[in-house]
């Protein structure tokens, strides 16, 4: 029988009531008294010099209240880089600035040149026109390859456009480099990982307010991590002491990492807002999202896998281009890195792995974390390449996998590449997505497609990703400039409902249900007694928010072990109110008993003597109820699984049908059965958008080819079939108390390689055997085409 | 948006005077004009609002002809009983058009007036031979649609209906664009007693086009098999990121064969 509440049960998502009756509370929504429109005059090329900039017609048109350049900015600093790599030589990546507005030039598309604040939103848009700005446009550095001959620079003190040249496992370069040599085979592949635009629900906004009495700021906007903002922005942008500024994140619709960074506009409106003295509001249009959001993806990759005789995985080694995009994203330089080369060992036991990221500038927008970040890139070169490889050897490619696997008695596991896994069953995974997918059936499927004049196709993937970022001594060491930790402050209230505040983030992944649910089943209380609150820099423990699938593994823990906290107190004043020894009373189902005894308590009872301490062992025991706990997780975790894809492609239009869509997970532990299929069904429409669909296109000239939804193709729910979802497998991360690993991303890295592989199957009879995404109708059609030719 | 004057007429009299003033500009459904609106891309004076005008709206089948007032919303013509009983293949392309939302504010009218290259409408009146009925004369298709965007409208002329011939047999194959859902290509073939039109939207770079070769063809014999050997030359044919010159007018083969098959 599923379980009806608490860890294990389908609970419904409470937070849908607010968001299906439009009752949600988003930044946009906010209206502060007095408060001026923002709008941001942005460079409409990819690159030049500021000529002219000459505010003041606009300045004097009606409603404008003042108008602010670079240079009304001086005394600000600029938008700071969260991780610092560091290169193969020892040297630490060029780090130029990133100004609020533009100074001196614009560097993509999109750019912020000067800010308007009016008394409305059609009075700034206005002045934006007026104002008098002329660039003198420099040659666009768009091509990666293109942009290392250093022709053009981005920033004038960046050579070649390089921000680092790494190497990892760099003590492996001349083994590895020997085993490719010395192999009985090697697969060698090129491939794009394609560049993709977030688009959240909601697009980025922002409120900044000054109360000059109190000299206190806030700031409204759409974060995963208000406290990270608040850290970023004032320490490093406006120097303002973290009790002086309260960092907001309402509800937020969707992130997707997009909404991970600190952005320039949240600078300038917390800034402007003492500047003029009256809050200022600025909304980002779907149009500006495209032009102003971090984007993600977009690496070139070069990737060979050498197989020995007994088709053994000897070596692994990757080159990549890593398009950072015009400046540094909060993140950005740790996606190719540490979340992308300490994952090329998969789910498999190859012992020789290098890889070299060359991270580059270029004149688009800042590229940065996007669902996965990082681990979908690995995954999609090793899941390729291991594909291809079965088909040079002639090899079933679910065999050629389970041959290599790290079998289920070898953890933990150390990789060649820092990692290790403490827990897995890939095997199992398979299997199980296998007999899902009906493998045996396919040859059948296929005749009858093919009867229709129509190539079918089947392929898989496994994957393994590191979720629940991350131990913070080991991310300090590999260049993070913070903590990955998570906090969470448990307070019972006088009469025994509770209040959870938590640094995690929901912006759409349930966690006031989800984190009801695992109080209410540690309490043995109802989950409706249980209140979850986020998102307020003023009401939560210091936190770092939500990514990388950590919430529920790192802030669910911190969770757990405040409540552990409140069990423990919660006995001693039972046993005092019991006139029991500690040591002698259980608790269960909100009961306090005396082991051995019907004496018993009700869990109301101690809440109340808690802050009613009129009988209370006031000497050795404070009043109250209420602990706070910072979790800092001990390794990552490990998701992993098997996903299974069948197409049918129509080799007439070469359209792609995605027929049959299989994930099978293996997630630890399930906290809720129901949001975690949601999780996977986004995951998964992400993941098959980028195979199938989305491309962020920049031209010759930098400009943003695919800048609206009439030119980047968002999946929607009738391009895919139902997905067949499975998380029984399990295998419990060891290292957490709840045993779970993360679910969040796993949907978008394990699909792309499924479906591309499932295609090149279908195409497989005519020849072709790589096509890089999206796998657009054109581009399978010219694939065809060329094969024949 | 720019601010405007929004005037919403009864009469065409009165829509035709309130279209003469200066960068006045006439709205229907709204799906691609107001868009542009808000990317500030256009400046009307006022909006003239079409669809309050009794005329314009509503459906009549009579005589072999399929009259649909301009006003009339894409949604009514795939739902409508009466065009499905005499006219099917046009219940099925109004139904594809866009979305629920699109077809259930844009209008046949608007449709035929943007002219956008890659409407799936145009794609219908050409092929059909349609009359393109304004508040002033009538328009054979064959003349109407001049390129691109472009139309034989005059200044402030307004698309009270539009009138369809009903085909012994017609089909409507439409080869999506990935992201817009526009047609990438689309074909509509109609046979007729006098012969077959064929009519492509979405490819040329003129906007949408008849395929003489095609037409001269099925007119012989309406048969995919008559389209052996048969293909539009790639120049002049729309390259985008969605697909090139040479893609386009291999769909264009590819789509009327599809076509002509489903016509039956």
């Amino acid at each position: 029988m599923p379980k009806d509440h608490g860890i294990g049960a389908s609970s419904k998502r409470r937070e849908d009531i607010r968001f299906l009756t439009g009752k949600g509370q988003y930044t946009d929504d906010i209206n502060r008294p007095g408060q001026l429109y923002c709008h941001f005059l942005r460079s409409d090329v990819a690159h030049g010099r500021i000529a002219k900039l000459d505010t003041a017609a606009a300045a004097a048109m009606p409603g404008v209240v003042a108008i602010h350049t670079a240079q009304d900015l001086a005394a600000v600093g600029g938008v700071p880089c969260g991780w610092q790599v560091t290169d193969k030589n020892g040297e630490a990546m060029k780090e130029p600035k990133h100004p609020i507005l533009a100074e001196g030039k614009v560097r993509h598309v999109g750019d912020p040149v000067a800010a308007i604040l009016a008394e409305s939103l059609e009075q700034a848009q206005d002045a934006a026109e007026a104002i008098e700005l002329e660039i003198e446009e420099l040659p666009a550095v768009v091509d990666m390859k293109a942009a290392l001959s250093g022709e053009s620079l981005v920033h004038d003190d960046v050579p070649g456009n390089l921000c680092f040249d790494w190497e990892f496992v760099q003590e492996n370069k001349d083994a590895v480099a020997e085993a490719i040599a010395g192999a009985a085979h090697v697969t060698r592949l090129e491939l794009v990982n394609n560049r993709l635009v977030a688009n959240p629900m909601e697009p980025r906004a922002a409120i900044g307010e000054y109360d000059a009495a109190r000299d206190e700021h806030t700031l409204w906007t759409t974060s995963q991590n208000p406290h990270v903002i608040r850290l970023l922005m004032g320490a490093f942008v406006l120097s303002i002491p973290e009790h002086k500024l309260r960092v907001v994140a309402p509800d937020v619709g969707g992130g997707f990492g997009s909404k991970i960074y600190h952005y320039a506009e949240e600078a300038y409106v917390t800034w402007a807002a003492k500047a003029v003295g009256r809050p200022v509001k600025w909304t980002a249009s779907r149009s500006e999202a495209f032009l102003s959001d971090a984007q993600g993806r977009d690496h070139v990759t070069t990737i060979e896998l050498a197989l020995d005789a007994e088709h053994n995985f000897v070596a692994l080694r990757c080159h990549t281009l890593a398009n950072m995009g015009a400046y540094l994203s909060t993140f950005a330089p740790c996606i190719p890195t540490w979340l992308h080369g300490t994952l090329l060992a998969g789910n498999y036991r190859t012992p020789l792995i290098f890889t070299n990221v060359q991270a580059i500038f270029t004149n688009t927008v800042p590229v940065d974390a996007y669902r996965g970040a990082g681990r979908p890139e690995a995954t999609f070169q090793l899941e390729r390449v291991i594909d291809k490889a079965a088909r040079e050897l002639g090899l079933d490619p679910a065999e050629l996998r389970r041959k290599n696997f790290i079998p289920p008695d070898a953890f933990p596991y150390q990789t060649p590449v820092a990692v290790q896994y403490d827990t897995g069953n890939y095997g199992a995974t398979l299997d199980k997505a296998l007999e899902m997918a009906d493998a045996a059936g396919f040859a059948a499927r296929k005749a009858e497609s093919a009867a229709r004049g129509k190539l079918r196709g089947f392929g898989l993937a496994s994957y393994i990703e590191a979720c629940g970022i991350a131990p913070s001594s080991l991310v300090g060491a590999l260049g993070a400039r913070a903590g990955l930790y998570e906090a969470a402050t448990v307070r019972v209230n006088p009469t025994g409902s509770i209040s959870v505040f938590t640094g995690s983030h929901s912006h759409g992944q349930g966690h006031e249900t989800t984190f009801a649910q695992v109080v209410a089943d540690m309490l043995g209380c109802d989950e409706g007694q249980v209140d979850i609150v986020h998102g307020d820099t003023n009401r939560v423990p210091f936190g770092m928010g939500t990514y990388g699938s950590r919430s529920l593994a790192v802030g669910g823990s911190a969770i757990v072990k405040s409540v552990e906290k409140i069990v423990a107190k919660a006995k001693k004043i039972a046993a005092h109110l019991l006139e029991a020894a500690e040591g002698d009373i259980q608790f269960a189902d909100g009961q306090f008993t005396v082991a051995g005894t019907d004496n018993a308590l009700g869990w109301g009872d101690v809440c109340l003597a808690a802050y009613v301490p009129h009988k209370y062992p006031i000497e050795e025991l404070e009043p109250g109820l209420e602990e706070t706990s910072f979790y800092d997780p001990a390794n990552f975790t490990y998701p992993a699984g098997a996903y299974v894809c069948e197409v049918e492609v129509d080799p007439e239009t070469g359209r792609v049908e995605v027929q049959n869509f299989v994930a099978a997970d293996d997630f630890g532990n399930v906290v809720n059965p129901m949001i975690v299929e949601g999780q996977v069904h986004g995951g998964l429409a992400q993941g098959l958008g980028q195979a199938l669909l989305e491309n962020a296109v920049y031209d010759a000239e930098g400009q943003l080819a695919s800048a609206s939804y009439m030119d980047y193709a968002m999946p929607r729910a009738a391009d895919f079939p139902s997905f067949a979802v499975d998380h029984s497998c399990v295998t419990p991360c060891t290292h957490n108390p709840l045993g779970v690993k993360g679910c969040g991303e796993a949907g978008a890295i394990g699909s792309p390689p499924a479906l591309v592989n499932a295609v090149i199957d279908a195409l497989s009879e005519h020849g072709v055997s790589h096509i890089d995404m999206p796998l657009t109708p054109t581009r399978v059609w010219e694939a065809i085409q060329a094969a024949k030719a | 948006m720019y601010a405007f004057d929004y005037l919403k007429p009864s009469t065409l009299d009165d829509a035709a005077a309130a279209l003469a003033r200066e960068d006045a500009q006439a709205i229907s459904g709204g799906q691609t004009l107001i868009p542009t609106l808000k990317a500030r891309l256009a400046q009307p004076s006022a909006l003239v609002d079409l669809t309050g005008i009794a005329e314009m709206r509503g459906i009549a089948v009579a005589d072999g002809t399929v009259t649909i007032g301009g006003a009339t919303c894409h949604a009514a013509v795939a739902g409508s009983a009466e065009i499905r009983a005499a006219f099917p293949a046009l219940c099925d392309l109004a139904g594809r058009i866009g979305d629920p939302q699109v077809r259930n504010r844009g209008t046949i009218g608007g449709s035929v007036a943007n002219n956008d290259p890659s409407a799936c409408y145009p794609a219908a009146v050409l092929g059909t031979g349609a009359t393109v009925v304004t508040n002033s004369r009538e328009i054979p298709a064959d003349e109407y649609f001049q390129g691109m965007f472009t139309t034989a409208l005059e200044e402030g002329e307004i698309v009270t209906a539009l009138r369809f011939p009903v085909p012994q047999k017609a089909a409507y194959a439409k080869f999506v664009q990935p992201a817009s859902r526009f047609a990438l290509t689309g074909v509509f073939v109609a046979k007729y007693s006098g012969g077959v039109r064929v009519a492509v939207t979405g490819a040329s770079e003129k906007g949408v086009f008849r395929w003489a070769e095609a037409e001269a063809a099925l007119s012989t014999e309406f048969s995919e098999g008559s389209l052996a050997g048969l293909s539009v030359p790639a120049d002049g044919m729309i390259g985008d990121i969605h697909g090139s010159p040479d893609y386009r007018a291999h769909l264009v083969g590819v789509m009327t064969r599809r076509a002509v098959a489903a016509a039956g």
